[in-house]
């Protein structure tokens, strides 16, 4: 023990210490520089520096989507069951509860109807905060009426996608939720109208293999993970190195399956722009300009 | 050498008292039926008690079984002149998933199935069976060909779970499969899925939209497999009998759920004791139910398959 300790760093104590809130910088995940958080809400939940995209909230997607006050929610009141009484590490309902405080949301999805520029839609938004945005059966049951709405009200469908994929609690029910919510699309897509995906980090598992894929465009954010199987389960069953930049937004748009990379701060300008090359709100203009 | 599960081993070691006895008897020339017969109700009644208190986990085992007949032994056996049709048009022939046009009882189908190997070299070639994208987009051109031929669609399913690997994920698999979903919900021809060993989740569910979905009695269906789930759960895959149960998996557990039609029975104490038998019971399923389907009017068929899994799910609402 040395005679003379002498702290490392200097630290702050007592009145000077209490006036400085907990968690007021963070350490960028994407560039390691050190971000002020307010900055991050500030910008959309991106690094200041370097643009990481970190998630946002259900909620905050919405905002960020919607024209102020015109999303309806659809579908609030339904909540899931410990059908199988899943006998794994803690309670189902105990891990429910859990996600619900943090939220305060009911599940992984909010859906409803909004207006962007003054164009109607269908909207779903996943929140991975949730359970992992897993797929159960209120998950899937909202999705596939929100999709049956947009069917037989005529709406153009958005969903925003994250997900860890099928829940395992609900075990089967949620697999098949998988087949419904595609079902539900064939509706849609037979009637002639636009689905439009966004993927977000991450969009794993029976959600990419199920209505994430289907649309008929499909943007992902950059970064964002985007596979079937997970980085571990695929290093481990084929014993080799994934290729660099495996399984993000632009490795995917590289191998040709999504349309494109949208930075957050574009995507309601593009959003609303496909919306109006589907609903044919362009072709006049057109039209005109020819004449 | 069969592959001897830990619990089928009582049988067994009654059974090779029986084969003993027998040479005994034959060398000797003396008369052994009697002890023969007392072994046998033995073996009879070991082969209830055992088979009629399985655990989930060791339905999993049988489902996985070396010696089970896989969905080819079935069409050998079931059906005549299969033309087996290969490749998917766009990149590969994926021998993971078969199919082509066969005489089941004398009607025309379209069948599709699964392909595990029985030893290595077969299981490079079927990959285990694990399909990577272009079996699944196999499985649509030949389930798009059966719709121009009007034939029904029969898909017999054993396979772990499609192929998690790089070339499968650099060419979509999540959108072969979400593909393949979509587009067998809108088939105009009778769709009849039987389950006959491994339902591996997403990999069995891509070619498993059906107007039916039929199960065998040893055979499981999961969102997951359990080693997945024990690893997730318990970060050891050594708890995989737990996560088996939890699951909720076995052919009784989902015809509770209602997610399977109906239980195939098989021979007492697996399909792998006697592959006629158990594509007998197999047969006479798959038999009832086309002769079912194809008497509902072709433009019912999609709006039925649609409803049947339009109601999968359990909920609490208001």
């Amino acid at each position: 023990m040395p005679l003379f300790k002498k702290n490392r760093y200097s630290t702050l104590r007592g009145a000077a210490r209490r006036g400085i809130p907990a968690g007021l910088w963070l350490k960028c995940k994407g560039c390691d520089g050190v971000i002020y958080r307010s900055r991050l809400e500030e910008n959309l939940q991106l690094c200041p520096e370097c643009g990481y995209h970190y998630p946002l909230t259900a909620q905050q997607r919405i905002e960020l989507l919607t024209d102020k006050g015109s999303f309806t929610e659809m579908d609030g009141d339904l909540d899931s069951v410990d059908v199988l009484d899943f006998a794994g590490t803690g309670i189902y309902s105990e891990k429910l509860k859990a996600s619900k405080k943090k939220t305060g949301m009911t599940e992984a999805v909010i859906c409803g109807t909004a207006v962007l520029d003054e164009q109607r839609l269908a909207l779903g938004v996943m929140d991975f905060r949730f359970l992992g945005a897993s797929m159960g059966s209120v998950v899937g049951e909202k999705i596939t009426r929100l999709t049956e709405f947009a069917s037989e009200n005529r709406l153009p469908l958005v969903i925003v996608t994250a997900s860890g994929g099928a829940r395992m609690y609900e075990g089967m029910l949620s697999l098949m939720q998988m087949a419904k919510t595609s079902g539900a699309l064939a509706v849609h897509a037979e009637l002639g109208l636009p689905y439009i995906v966004v993927m977000t980090h991450p969009t794993t598992a029976g959600v990419t293999a199920s209505f994430a894929s289907l649309g008929d465009v499909i943007v992902a954010e950059p970064g964002a993970l985007i596979g079937f199987a997970g980085p571990r389960v695929i290093k481990q069953t084929t014993q080799s190195e994934l290729p660099p930049g495996f399984q993000t937004a632009e490795f995917l748009m590289e191998h040709g399956f999504i349309d494109r990379v949208v930075p957050r701060p574009e995507l309601r300008r593009e959003l609303s722009l496909l919306l109006a090359y589907f609903s044919g709100a362009l072709h006049c203009e057109n039209a005109a300009a020819a004449v | 050498m069969p592959t001897i599960l830990d619990f089928e081993r009582p049988i067994r070691e009654l059974e090779d008292k029986v084969s003993q006895l027998q040479s005994f008897s034959r060398e000797h020339g003396v008369d052994v039926s009697h002890g023969v017969k007392v072994l046998e109700e033995r073996i009879a009644e070991a082969k209830q008690k055992i088979f009629a208190n399985l655990t989930p986990w060791q339905r999993v085992q049988l489902a996985r079984h070396p010696d089970r007949p896989y969905p080819r032994d079935y069409v050998e056996r079931l059906c005549t002149d299969f033309l087996e049709l290969h490749g998917d048009r766009r990149f590969a022939e994926d021998r993971a998933i078969f199919g082509g046009f066969a005489r089941m009882d004398g009607r025309a189908v379209m069948v599709i199935g699964t392909q595990k190997g029985r030893d290595l070299k077969e299981n490079v070639r079927c990959n285990f069976g694990s399909a990577h994208p272009e079996g699944y987009r196999k499985a649509l051109r030949l389930m798009r060909l059966a719709e121009k031929a009007r034939v029904p669609i029969v898909s017999l399913i054993d396979t772990p779970g499609a192929y998690p690997g790089i070339g499968a994920e650099k060419r979509h698999i999540a959108e072969a499969i979400a593909v393949n979903l979509r587009e067998m919900f809108r088939m105009h021809v009778p769709i009849l899925v039987a389950v006959t060993g491994e339902g591996g989740s997403g990999g069995a569910l891509g070619i498993g939209v059906g107007n039916r979905v039929l199960i065998l009695e040893n055979a499981y269906y999961s969102v997951i497999t359990p080693e997945g789930c024990a690893a997730i759960l318990w970060r050891d895959a050594a708890k995989a009998p737990q996560a088996a149960a939890a699951l909720k998996l076995t052919s009784r557990d989902l015809a509770d759920l209602e997610v399977v039609d109906e239980i195939v029975p098989e021979p007492l104490g697996g399909a792998h004791l006697d592959w006629d038998q158990a594509a007998e019971l197999l047969g006479e399923a798959l038999k009832r139910h086309l002769a079912e389907l194809t008497r509902i009017p072709v433009d019912r068929l999609a709006p039925t398959r649609y409803a049947r899994f339009r109601r999968m799910g359990i909920l609490r609402e208001g």
